[in-house]
């Protein structure tokens, strides 16, 4: 029976209690260590000593226990936390868990991470949201790889304070020896971490030495113990003294009369009349009022607004400000780039390439990105820097990177919220890195372009035609080449001004330096891509014929030039026919293991799945195919232009 | 100016208030579900704070399994006239049809069709892109390892193996058309910090939170509330009148009351933090087999 039977405690000392725990603080740490560190099972500790367990879960532990247990007929603390179906089988643990206890003087939000190698990114994922880490250490096993890595990672993500708690220190007699010795290895070995606070504690997470009570087996330890510490551990940061920050999320428009920007403050502090400018635009105004909600746990219109509020301001003047801006005040402005170095994480089985295309979202700004070059790997577990042409899970590197447009933004040490970001695949959508700027490399309004009196459109106009890129996609084989010869002379024929950019023949000159790797194909494009763009501002219809198996790289070639200006061209002869045919002889050769990452045999081909136009090579001749192309075009207006084209 | 910093339920405000802008930002047809409990109650007053002096851009979605406690039905529609919200309701028809309910069908049947079933329906009819959850992470095992923006299949699936790094604040909206995202932004509350909230911001909830004399019966150890005449009596049961509250408010007869005085928040908030079960063995439906939560999730619930 549930029955829950409380004495009615007097009225003020009630909500005396009350208001205190309302003003608790919030610490975020995360754990980590090794397989087998116990950290599990310190988190089980700190939540059954803080009395976060209740009756009911502890009884379905204790009936856990003698089905998975590992600790024989104790109750294992491990199995509170642990807690998919999988994980409870195998006694590991997969993915970062959120845990919660309170003390009278905090509240805690714990993230879980795993200490297995291929889940490093969770434990980034679980340090990006904290303040504190507390890396655990077996006292029987001292220092591992695995701590150095996990300290590497704790460090790269900006955290400043740490806890190096030795565990099972039973296990080795509660040995002081053994404990210093630890202490000042980690101690030599974390010095050029940046740590602001090391605080190493011995403990026994089994029996809950120095967890919330000081220990009795080591009366030679004199410092606080792990609740102790948490509780107590000074982790305010700058932020509210640094310049003002507000990344807008959301534009706030009831009706004509109210235009707010709702955002979080990064950084920094707002009080109207401050005069503020877009960090983007350089338009400026002033800020007329912080709101927030009135009445009913509201506190209305601010006279200041902080760091970490989620507020919405309103200015003195109508200036265009949309999401991913950032509001900044005028003397005070972030970084505005679109080229800057950066740490990045990689977090995915397929690696980073440079020069492919990808999505950055770094506050509320999601904006295209390309790696333009790995500096250098950093060896997480030496620390060495190494040379890279790719980046696969796991792995850190410092990369350059440039996006499409320039971004606001500040240096990660400085401000964590404005120098993160995430890269996600353009077309799969998952997430597959995480990045922490180091510095802009230059401010991209020194590099402006270069404004030219004679424009693409008079250049097309002379020509009487609207440059296009057709771009033909497909297999070894397919018939491209044959088929954009076969349009270009058409072409021609009707007075069009033409080039063809041939796969073949491209790759004996400009691309001779590239091989057949996934990153060289990448460049390769790239090059051919950014070529077709410099052709069709010369107002040329412009013929590319390369396999070109990547859609990455294709919505690259795409996206360089404006929009109706690519002709995506998909020549879907199947593999069977392609083979068959052979006309080069390579397939022959790649089937013998001669050819290495040949598309189709070892090597992916991802068809489009918006092309303008799909070609069935199987049904119609070549002759055929190239009037269905030329007639596309005169029927969608590129093949009769007047001087009066405007672009 | 202030050196103290923002108190852990203004920071959870803080996080809250953020998540619900990003979708609202994000996503094209976000919708809140709404289920009238008291995390419902705290996510409506978030949202409410969030976007204002904007009305929240999202309806809300009731999943109503006609199980519902009657004092929660006239909470929901009372909230929702005095904000002035679009309140969107579905029940399963086949289920409707069928007459799925918890004592035939046993719960497990039962959840599945009238709030699984019913919850994919819902989402499926109106094309949500988006839909915000008032779980938490502290409420059950498999769910603290929940992202806040929780990916979901073109068939509502949840693969705890699959799903997407969440770093910072810096979550990832990107979806295929049909897929999903669930979204929680109260994931990093617990139980007592939905109640302190409630008691800080004054944030109506329904009424059976409170003790009052109720008629109730004893069942496998537990108090089920005779909310009307469809619960069908055991032999030998006989309601009798207790003081009693609930903790959680599911489905009626699934969600069972506890004895208690409580009958003011301070009280509740007092009760909270002395007591020594958790809020979710209220709720049968966890009990059903091990790692149950999980399989539901898996199946789509929220």
């Amino acid at each position: 029976m549930n029955a829950l039977t409380v004495n009615k405690l007097d009225t003020k000392a009630l909500v005396d209690y009350l208001a205190s725990h309302e003003k608790k603080s919030l610490l975020r740490f995360l754990t980590c260590g090794s397989v087998d560190d116990g950290k599990s099972t310190l988190i089980g500790r700190l939540l059954y000593d803080t009395k976060l367990i209740f009756e009911d879960q502890l009884a379905g532990i204790e009936r856990d226990s003698k089905k998975f247990g590992t600790v024989g007929e104790d109750i294992d603390l491990a199995l509170l936390v642990d807690g998919l179906q999988a994980e409870r089988e195998q006694g590991i643990t997969i993915d970062v868990a959120y845990r919660f206890f309170t003390t009278d003087k905090r509240k805690f939000i714990v993230a879980d991470t795993p200490g297995h190698e291929q889940y490093t990114r969770n434990m980034a994922t679980g340090a990006s949201n904290s303040d504190l880490a507390v890396i655990l250490i077996d006292a029987r096993k001292g220092i591992l790889t695995q701590t150095r890595r996990h300290s590497f990672i704790v460090s790269l993500l900006g955290i400043k304070h740490v806890v190096l708690a030795v565990n099972k220190i039973d296990l080795v007699g509660y040995d002081q020896a053994v404990f210093d010795q630890i202490a000042a290895d980690y101690k030599a070995f974390s010095a050029g971490f940046g740590f602001e606070t090391l605080q190493a504690i011995p403990v026994s997470a089994r029996y809950g030495d120095n967890v919330l009570e000081p220990s009795e087996s080591m009366p030679w330890y004199d410092g606080p113990t792990l609740v102790e510490h948490l509780e107590t551990v000074d982790i305010d940061s700058d932020l509210e003294n640094r310049p003002f920050r507000l990344p807008v999320q959301w534009v706030n428009r009831p009706n004509l009369n109210f235009r707010g920007f709702s955002g979080t403050i990064a950084s920094g502090t707002v009080r109207p009349g401050d005069a503020i400018v877009v960090a983007r635009t350089g338009k400026a105004s002033k800020i007329a009022r912080v709101v927030t909600m009135p009445g009913q746990g509201g506190d209305g219109d601010l006279a200041y607004g902080r760091a970490g509020q989620a507020v919405t301001v309103t200015l003195e003047d109508e200036i265009d400000i949309s999401r991913g801006d950032v509001i900044v005040p005028a003397a005070a402005r972030p970084e505005v780039s679109d080229q800057f170095q950066a740490h990045l994480i990689w977090m995915n089985e397929e690696p980073l390439l440079p020069g492919r295309p990808y999505i950055l979202k770094l506050g509320a700004k999601t904006v295209s990105a390309t790696v333009t070059a790995i500096k250098h790997k950093i060896d997480v577990n030496t620390f060495n820097e190494l040379a890279a042409k790719a980046l696969p899970l796991n792995e850190v590197a410092v990369v350059d990177i440039m996006t499409q447009e320039p971004v606001a933004f500040d240096a990660y040490s400085d401000d964590h919220a404005m120098g993160s970001f995430i890269v996600i695949d353009r077309v799969s959508n998952l997430t597959l890195g995480a990045g922490m700027i180091d510095r802009g490399l230059r401010r991209a309004t020194n590099v402006h372009w270069q404004a030219l009196d004679v424009s693409k459109a008079s250049r097309a106009g002379i020509k009487h035609q609207k440059p296009a890129v057709l771009w033909f996609t497909g297999l070894s084989g397919a018939g491209k080449s044959t088929i954009a010869n076969l349009v270009e002379k058409r072409l021609l024929s009707m007075n069009h001004h033409t080039y063809l950019l041939d796969g073949d023949n491209v790759r004996h000159g400009l691309n001779k330096d590239l091989g057949f790797s996934a990153e060289d194909r990448v460049e390769n494009i790239r090059r051919v891509a950014e070529v077709s763009r410099l052709m069709v501002d010369a107002g040329l219809v412009t013929l590319v014929s390369f396999i070109s198996p990547f859609r990455a790289e294709r919505q690259l070639a795409r996206d360089l030039v404006a929009p109706g200006e690519f002709i995506e061209i998909h020549v879907a002869t199947p593999l069977e026919v392609a083979e068959a045919r052979d006309v080069k002889g390579l397939y022959k050769k790649a089937r013998a293991g001669e050819l290495k990452n040949f598309t189709g045999i070892d090597s992916p081909y991802e068809a489009p799945d918006n092309a303008e136009l799909v070609l069935d090579t199987t049904r119609f001749s070549s002759e055929e195919l190239a009037g269905q192309i030329v007639a596309y075009m005169a029927e969608k207006g590129y093949l009769s232009f007047g001087p009066d084209y405007e672009i | 100016m202030s050196a103290e910093p923002l108190t852990h339920l203004r920071r959870l405000e803080a996080e809250a208030i953020f998540i619900m802008r990003e979708v609202a930002a994000e996503f094209k047809n976000p919708v809140m579900m709404y289920s009238i409990g008291k995390d419902s109650s705290v996510m409506l007053h978030l949202a409410i704070k969030a976007f204002y002096p904007s009305k929240p851009p999202f309806p809300l979605l009731h999943i109503d399994t006609t199980w519902k406690f009657r004092e929660m039905i006239q909470f929901r529609d009372d909230t929702v006239k005095r904000l002035g919200l679009t309140l969107l309701k579905h029940t399963n028809p086949d289920g409707l049809r069928d007459k799925v309910n918890p004592f035939d069908h046993g719960s497990s049947v039962y959840t599945n069709i009238m709030k699984t079933d019913a919850l994919k329906q819902a989402l499926n009819d109106h094309g949500f892109d988006a839909a915000f959850g008032g779980a938490r992470r502290d409420e059950e095992k498999s769910r603290a390892k929940e992202r806040i923006f929780s990916f979901r299949t073109q068939n509502h699936g949840w693969d705890p193996k699959n799903q997407r790094p969440e770093l910072w604040n810096l979550y990832n909206a990107r979806i295929k058309p049909g897929e999903s995202i669930r979204v929680f932004p109260l994931s990093n509350w617990t139980e007592l910090d939905i109640w302190q909230y409630i008691l800080m911001e004054n944030i109506p909830i329904v009424p059976l939170y409170m003790a009052k004399t109720r008629p109730v019966v004893e069942r496998g150890g537990q108090w089920i509330m005779v909310d009307d005449d469809r619960l069908p009596l055991l032999p030998g049961e006989k309601p009798q009148m207790k003081s009693v509250r609930f903790r959680t408010l599911g489905c009626y007869p699934l969600t069972a009351a506890v004895e208690s005085e409580a009958d003011t928040l301070e009280d509740i908030v007092a009760e909270m933090l002395t007591a020594r079960t958790s809020e979710r063995s209220g709720r049968l439906i966890d009990h059903d087999e091990q790692g149950s939560m999980e399989k539901k999730k898996r199946e789509g619930y929220f």
